[in-house]
C-alpha cells in the first residue's frame, strides 16, 4: 500500500499558505505553511495555548480560518469541507462521545453516520475492538470506560470508516503510561498500512516517535523537522548534575563563559556546554568557589525536550 | 410471516425502485438521520432528568395552571346590614344565597360595622336592607336596597355586580309579576358553546396549546446546546452528516415524544378537568402536528443562539412571554392597543388558540378555521426554513 518511495513527487496530503486564525484579539494560529506528506507521523507539540488544536480544528474542516487556504486530499478546506470529511478521522483533545451510550452503541453509531454497511461492518467493528482491547466492555457505557479506554474507543470509532488521514488531539493526555504505550503500537501499525497521522501532545518523548515534528509556539510553527535534526540544532553538549543549590547555581552559571545554556529538571540542571571537559572544570571552579556542593554529575544526549526548552528560550529572546 | 413467492418479488421489485430514488448522497441521508434518532431515543430514555421533563413536567403544569387560571368567582363573602328584620328581607337575603356567588355570613348591625368588614377585606361586598323594605314591597312602592362592592379587584367586583343586579331584578319581577301582569321588553339571552361561561373550558384547550409550544421548544434546544457544552457536537460535525440530517433526526423523536405529550395533555383536560373535545380528535392530533414542528424550529434556533444549556432555558422563557400575553392566552387581544396587537399577528401561539379553542370548545371543523391554519402554515416552514439554514455545521 504504501511501498513507493518517490513520494518527493507526489502531491503533499496536507498544504497551507498562511493559515490563521483570531479570537477576538487572541491570534490562536499565525500565518501558518506546513506540508504534510502522505504516510508522515507528523507531531506537533508545543505548550498550552501554543494554537495546536485550532490547527487540527481548521486542518479538519470544522473551522474556518480568518485568513489563508488549507488544502487536505486535494480539497480545500472551506469551499469543499465536506469532501475532506469522508476521507478523514478525527479525535478532540476531550472525550466527545456518548457518555450514556454503551461502547457497542459509540461504535455502531458512527458506523451508521459513515455508511459502513454490510459484511465489512461487523467484521470491521470486531476487528477495531479487538485492535482497541475493548472486547471485554462492549456493554460499559462509555461514561464509565478509564481514561485510557474512552481515547482507544475514540481511535476506534474515529477509524470505523477507514480514513487515510487521522488527525489526533493530544489522544495520551491524561493516560497511563502503559494506556501511552499502547496507544503509540496502535499508531505504529496504521502507520505501516500507510495512514498519514498528525497528532498533537505536549510530551517530548512522544514527539521522538514521529517521522517529523512541529513545534509551535504561541500560534507559531517555529520550528519543522525531523526528530534527529531538531535534536542535531543544540549547539554544543549538555551536562547533567545535582547542584546542592540548585537557584544560586543556576544565577551563578548563566555568567560562566562557555556555558550557553542553563535548564531545570526537577532538581537537576542542564548545563548547555561548548566542550564536555572544559565546560565540567568551569562549572566545579564556579560553584566550588559560591560553596555549592555537585553530585551526580555526567554527560547526557540532548532530547527533544532540551532542544525544545532552548529554541523556546531562544524565541523569547529575540521577540522581546 | 408466509414469504410467498409473489411477496418476495414484490419486496425485490420495490427495493429494486427504493434503490434507484436513492442513489448517491440521498441513499446515505435516510441511514444518518435514522442513527440521529436512534442515539437521541438512547439519550432521551436514559436520562431521568428529560423524561421527567417530558412527562411530569405538562402534567404539573396543566394542574397547576388549570386551577390557577380559573376566572369563575363563587362564594364571595358578603356582609348583610338588614334593617328591616322582616320575612321580606330574608327571602331577599336568601335568594343571594341561592345563586352560590355569595356568602352570606357576615350579619352587621351597623354601617360602622360592615365599612370595618369591607376595610379589612372580611368581605368583598355588603347587602344594605333598609327599614321599612317590607312594607314598601307589600304595598307596591319603589324601594332601594344597597349593594357596596369593593372595587380592589375588578374581576370579583364585576362578577358581584353582574349577579347582585340579576338577583334583585329577578326578586323585583317576581315581585311585579305577583302583583300585576304587564307587557314590557325583555332580553333572553342564549350562551352558545360553553353556556355555563366556565372558563376551565375556554383556559384548558389554550394551556393545551402553550404546554406543546414551551416543552417542544425548550426540550430541543436543550438537546442540542447540550451537544455543544459536552463537545460531543464536534465529533458529530467532522463526520458527513449535513445540517439537515442532523436537524432531522434531532426533531423527529422529540415530535414524537410531544405527541405523547399532547395525548397526556388531552387526557387531563377530558378526564381531570372534564373539558370535552367537541370536535374532531384527528383534526385536532394533525394540527397539533403541524404546530409542534414549527415549535420545535423555534428550539432550533434558540441553540444556534445560546452557547450555554442555561442560555438556552433564558431564551426559552423569553420566547413564552410573548406567547403568554400576546395570543389571547390570558388577556383578550381585542382589549389591547393597536401596537401590541400589531405584534400579535407575528405570535404563532395566537393562531393556534383560535385552532384549538375552536375545535375544542365550539367543535368546528376545517371551514371556519381555514386561515389561521393557512397562516400557521406558513409560519411553520418558515421557523423550520430559517432553523435549518441558520443551523451551521462547523465551530465558532
Ligand atoms: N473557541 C475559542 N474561542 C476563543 N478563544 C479560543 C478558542 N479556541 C482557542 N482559543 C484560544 O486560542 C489559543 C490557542 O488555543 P488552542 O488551539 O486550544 O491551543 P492548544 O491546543 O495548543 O492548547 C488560546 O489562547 C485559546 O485561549
Ligand atoms: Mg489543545
Amino acid at each position: 500500500m504504501n511501498s513507493d518511495t518517490s513520494t518527493g513527487g507526489e502531491a503533499p496530503v496536507i498544504d497551507t499558505h498562511g493559515l490563521r486564525r483570531v479570537f477576538g484579539k487572541t491570534v490562536a494560529v499565525d500565518g501558518l505553511d506546513l506540508t504534510v506528506k502522505r504516510g508522515e507521523v507528523f507531531g506537533l507539540v508545543g505548550p498550552d495555548g501554543a494554537g495546536k488544536t485550532t490547527v487540527l480544528r481548521l486542518l479538519a474542516a470544522i473551522m474556518k480560518p480568518s485568513a489563508g487556504s488549507a488544502i487536505v486530499a486535494g480539497h480545500d478546506t472551506v469551499q469543499d469541507a465536506e469532501a475532506i470529511k469522508e476521507r478523514i478521522g478525527y479525535m478532540a483533545q476531550i472525550f466527545s462521545l456518548y457518555r450514556d451510550l454503551s461502547v457497542q452503541e459509540n461504535i455502531n453509531f458512527f458506523a451508521d453516520v459513515y455508511g459502513v454497511t454490510g459484511e465489512a461492518r461487523q467484521q470491521r467493528i470486531e476487528r477495531l475492538l479487538t485492535f482497541a482491547r475493548l472486547t471485554g466492555f462492549r456493554e460499559r457505557r462509555a461514561g464509565r470506560l478509564s481514561g485510557g479506554m474512552q481515547k482507544k474507543l475514540g481511535l476506534a470509532c474515529t477509524l470505523i470508516h477507514e480514513p487515510d488521514i487521522l488527525y489526533l488531539d493530544e489522544p495520551t493526555t491524561g493516560v497511563d503510561p502503559v494506556s501511552r504505550r499502547e496507544f503509540w503500537d496502535i499508531l505504529t501499525s496504521l502507520h505501516t498500512q500507510g495512514v498519514t497521522i498528525v497528532v498533537t501532545t505536549p510530551y517530548m518523548d512522544e514527539a521522538e516517535r514521529c517521522s517529523r515534528v512541529g513545534l509551535m509556539y504561541r500560534g507559531r510553527l517555529i520550528e519543522c523537522d525531523t526528530p534527529e535534526r531538531i535534536r542535531g540544532r543544540i549547539p554544543g553538549q549538555v551536562l547533567e548534575f545535582l547542584p546542592g543549590d540548585r537557584h544560586r547555581a543556576r544565577t551563578i552559571l548563566h555568567h560562566v563563559p562557555g556555558v550557553s545554556e542553563v535548564q531545570s529538571f526537577g532538581e537537576l540542571l542542564h548545563v548547555f556546554v561548548e566542550d564536555l571537559a572544559s565546560g565540567e572544570a568551569a562549572i566545579y571552579k564556579a560553584l566550588g568557589e559560591a560553596g555549592i556542593s555537585i553530585s551526580a554529575m555526567r554527560p547526557i544526549e540532548p532530547r527533544m525536550e532540551e532542544a525544545f526548552i532552548s529554541l523556546i528560550r531562544r524565541q523569547e529572546e529575540t521577540g522581546k | 410471516m408466509i414469504d410467498t413467492p409473489a411477496g418476495s418479488a414484490y419486496t425485490g421489485l420495490r427495493s429494486v425502485c427504493i434503490r434507484r430514488f436513492l442513489t448517491g448522497e440521498r441513499a446515505r441521508m435516510i441511514p444518518r438521520t435514522l442513527a440521529i434518532i436512534r442515539k437521541e431515543f438512547l439519550h432521551i430514555i436514559r436520562d431521568r432528568n428529560t423524561l421527567i421533563l417530558i412527562f411530569l413536567i405538562p402534567m404539573i403544569q396543566m394542574v397547576l395552571l388549570g386551577y390557577a387560571a380559573r376566572t369563575d368567582i363563587d362564594n364571595i363573602a358578603m356582609a348583610v346590614l338588614d334593617g328591616d328584620h322582616s320575612a321580606a328581607s330574608r327571602r331577599l337575603i336568601q335568594a343571594f344565597d341561592a345563586t352560590g356567588y355569595f356568602d352570606m355570613q357576615r350579619y352587621v348591625s351597623s354601617e360602622q360595622a360592615m365599612t370595618d368588614a369591607l376595610d379589612r377585606g372580611l368581605v368583598r361586598a355588603a347587602l344594605v336592607i333598609p327599614v321599612g323594605y317590607e312594607a314598601a314591597v307589600l304595598s307596591s312602592t319603589p324601594v332601594e336596597v344597597g349593594l357596596v362592592v369593593d372595587g380592589s379587584d375588578p374581576t370579583v367586583a364585576n362578577t358581584v355586580l353582574a349577579a347582585g343586579l340579576q338577583t334583585g331584578q329577578a326578586q323585583s319581577r317576581a315581585q311585579v309579576a305577583a302583583t300585576i301582569r304587564r307587557g314590557g321588553i325583555e332580553v333572553r339571552p342564549s350562551i352558545w358553546y360553553n353556556p355555563g361561561l366556565e372558563s376551565v373550558n375556554y383556559m384548558i384547550p389554550a394551556l393545551m396549546g402553550m404546554v406543546l409550544q414551551f416543552l417542544a421548544t425548550l426540550v430541543t434546544s436543550l438537546s442540542i446546546v447540550r451537544e455543544r457544552e459536552l463537545g460531543t457536537m464536534e465529533q458529530i460535525i467532522v463526520t458527513p452528516i449535513r445540517p439537515i440530517e442532523l436537524v432531522l433526526g434531532k426533531t423527529i423523536p422529540y415530535i414524537l415524544f410531544s405527541f405523547i405529550d399532547l395525548l397526556e395533555v388531552l387526557l387531563i383536560g377530558t378526564f381531570w378537568f372534564g373539558v370535552p373535545i367537541k370536535g374532531s380528535l384527528l383534526l385536532l392530533l394533525g394540527l397539533s402536528a403541524m404546530f409542534l414542528v414549527g415549535s420545535l424550529g423555534i428550539g432550533i434556533m434558540i441553540s444556534t443562539a445560546a452557547h450555554t444549556q442555561q442560555e438556552a432555558m433564558l431564551l426559552g422563557m423569553l420566547t413564552l412571554v410573548p406567547s403568554i400575553f400576546l395570543s389571547g392566552f390570558l388577556f383578550p387581544l381585542e382589549a389591547m392597543p393597536w401596537l401590541l396587537r400589531i405584534i400579535s399577528y407575528v405570535v404563532p401561539l395566537r393562531y393556534m388558540l383560535v385552532i384549538v379553542r375552536g375545535i375544542v370548545i365550539k367543535g368546528v371543523g376545517l371551514g371556519p378555521i381555514a386561515l389561521e391554519v393557512a397562516i400557521l402554515g406558513v409560519f411553520c416552514i418558515l421557523i423550520l426554513m430559517v432553523s435549518a439554514l441558520r443551523f451551521r455545521k462547523s465551530l465558532e
